[in-house]
């Protein structure tokens, strides 16, 4: 019972043993946990994503009210569980079209770098409560996942500009307009964060490491105490990975693809793939940094019992995210460009102005309930004022506008 | 924290295994047979023949917003170290902080005037 309590730790130390026991140097068994953790660590999204593949298509057939994987005429096991493995089976077996004109070393890269950026994300993602249970605790955490996730713009500029076709030119332009714009309301959000762990966690813990974002978490989850941040990097997130309402990259109605036009066979899955990591790489992000992380019942007791809670959060919020791809429109892109510029990074700059002030006026000795409680209290004011300035402009502009005119343009 | 960088650093071999995984096992199978012809192998463009060149010119207007981008993101750059010592600074500094960001703030309210902001 014991072993199976922090089950993984255990199993960690119990290969770790059995390499010593084989005659291995403590320092060479460590280097090969190290490489052993890494698999693990990188093939963890992408088990994720095998299985949201399957999800996602019976999530959105259940939302579409048509048949799903497992009805589709076609037999793909019970439940349609074999669905994931057909795809990548046909992916894997077509013929891989090359178009004239390419510029071939970009053309090539950007679907790797696509990859490789969404993996290496989850270096510094806390699996569960201690040091053994996160890839690497860096004390620069947060940066670097913010790092990492703005790579996939190179990706797609790279991929749009080398395909010698106009739709991924125009699709790599959105790109860098949507994905550089997006990334500033995603920093301030997580900026408001940074500043209040120290106030939950105390001057050791260190706020840009995930794993002490996590700890700070202790009497409320985030997403109660900041609600504001939190709706604004789920948002700001959604237009990172590029999915719905902010899917202009690949807009099919208008641009056909976009970025992803000249791809076929494996390179276009691992578009896709890409795509679908970044999915699951922005839910566990907004579960670690709002939603508590490993955080749960029995965690003190069970340690294992932090993983499970954490991956339930993340199917959570890839529920969430699916909901959004199957029911919103797509923004045009003067929708996009003023919802981000007008309304996302002026809302945040005065949340960080207004939550800063106001967490420095909580004394120190406070408890983290009143703190928890003025600091939504101060949130829920925000929100109220910034829907209140939004009623007041659509209301001057019905105003100013002659009747008639049409439906009014922008945010 | 040199152990927990080589841990990153073995992360992005495994990564860098995925992604060319992905990428060659295909090209080394090539179960279907490549034939290209060159109606087959234009950039698609609604099933017409591509005229002209493909890489056309950049609009301005994403320029300007990626000034602006630039604006704001050295701001983000100057406010993390900020964030990072708030809980240790004292009440003026944080208020410091704040004007700064409303200095930047009139820049973007100077941009939005300007009518920058608008799509054309």
């Amino acid at each position: 019972m014991d072993f199976l309590r922090n089950a993984i730790v255990e199993i960690g130390l119990w290969i770790e043993g059995l390499l010593i026991n084989a005659g291995l140097a403590e320092p060479a068994a460590d280097v090969i946990m190290t490489v052993v953790g890494a698999f693990v660590v990188g093939f963890t999204p992408l088990m994720i994503v095998v299985f949201l593949i399957w999800m996602y298509r019976k999530v959105s057939a259940r939302i579409g009210g048509r048949m799903g994987p497992n009805s589709s005429g076609t037999w793909a096991g019970p439940w349609g569980l074999v669905q994931p493995i057909a795809d990548v089976i046909k992916m894997f077996t077509k013929e891989d079209i090359r178009p004239q004109g390419i510029d071939v070393i970009p053309y090539n890269l950007a679907p790797i770098i696509i990859v490789v950026a969404a993996v290496m994300i989850w270096a510094v993602m806390p699996f569960g409560p201690g040091a053994e249970m996160v890839g690497a605790d860096l004390n620069i955490g947060i940066f670097y996942v913010l790092a990492f996730s703005s790579a996939a713009l190179i990706a797609f500029l790279m991929a749009g500009w080398s395909s010698n076709n106009k739709y991924a030119v125009v699709g790599a332009f959105r790109a860098v307009a949507q994905l550089l714009g997006y990334e500033i309301p995603q920093l301030l959000s997580i900026l408001i964060v940074v500043m209040v762990v120290s106030s939950f966690v105390g001057p050791q813990g260190n706020p840009l490491s995930l794993q002490s974002i996590v700890e700070a978490q202790e009497g409320m989850i985030f997403l109660v105490v900041l609600p504001l941040p939190a709706l604004v990097f789920w948002l700001a997130s959604l237009a990172e990975i590029n999915a719905r309402p902010f899917e202009l990259l690949e807009a099919e109605s208008e641009l056909v693809a976009g970025v992803q036009i000249e791809y076929s066979a494996m390179k276009w899955g691992m578009f896709y793939v890409g795509e679908f990591m970044g999915s699951v790489a922005v839910s566990a992000l907004f579960a670690t940094i709002f939603l508590g992380g490993w955080r749960g019942p029995w965690v003190d007791t069970a340690p294992v019992l932090g993983t499970v809670w954490f991956l339930l959060k993340i199917l959570f919020m890839l529920n969430v995210w699916t909901f959004f791809q199957m029911t919103l429109p797509r923004l045009r892109i003067d929708q996009m460009l003023a919802f981000n510029w007008k309304f996302l990074v002026p809302l945040s700059l005065f949340a960080i102005c207004v939550i800063g002030v106001v967490n420095k006026l909580i004394p120190e000795g406070a408890t983290s309930w009143l703190r928890s409680g003025i600091l939504l209290a101060t949130n829920v004011v925000i929100l109220l004022l910034a829907w209140a300035v939004l009623a007041i402009g659509k209301r001057r502009r019905e105003l100013r506008a002659p009747a008639g005119a049409g439906v009014e343009v922008g945010a | 924290m040199l152990e927990q960088f080589t841990f990153v650093g073995f992360l992005f071999l495994v990564a860098l295994f995925l992604g060319l995984f992905m990428f060659g096992v295909p090209w080394l199978l090539r179960l279907r047979p490549r034939k290209s012809s060159s109606y087959k192998s234009d950039p698609y463009e609604c099933g017409l023949r591509p005229h002209g060149e493909a890489w056309v010119q950049f609009k301005a207007q994403y320029y300007i917003f990626a000034l602006v981008f630039l604006v704001f993101d050295v701001e983000a750059v100057f406010l993390f170290p900020w964030a990072l010592a708030y809980h240790h600074l004292a009440f003026y500094a944080v208020l410091e902080g704040v004007i700064f960001i409303l200095l930047l703030t009139a820049a973007l309210i100077y941009v939005w005037r300007k009518g920058a902001l608008e799509w054309m």
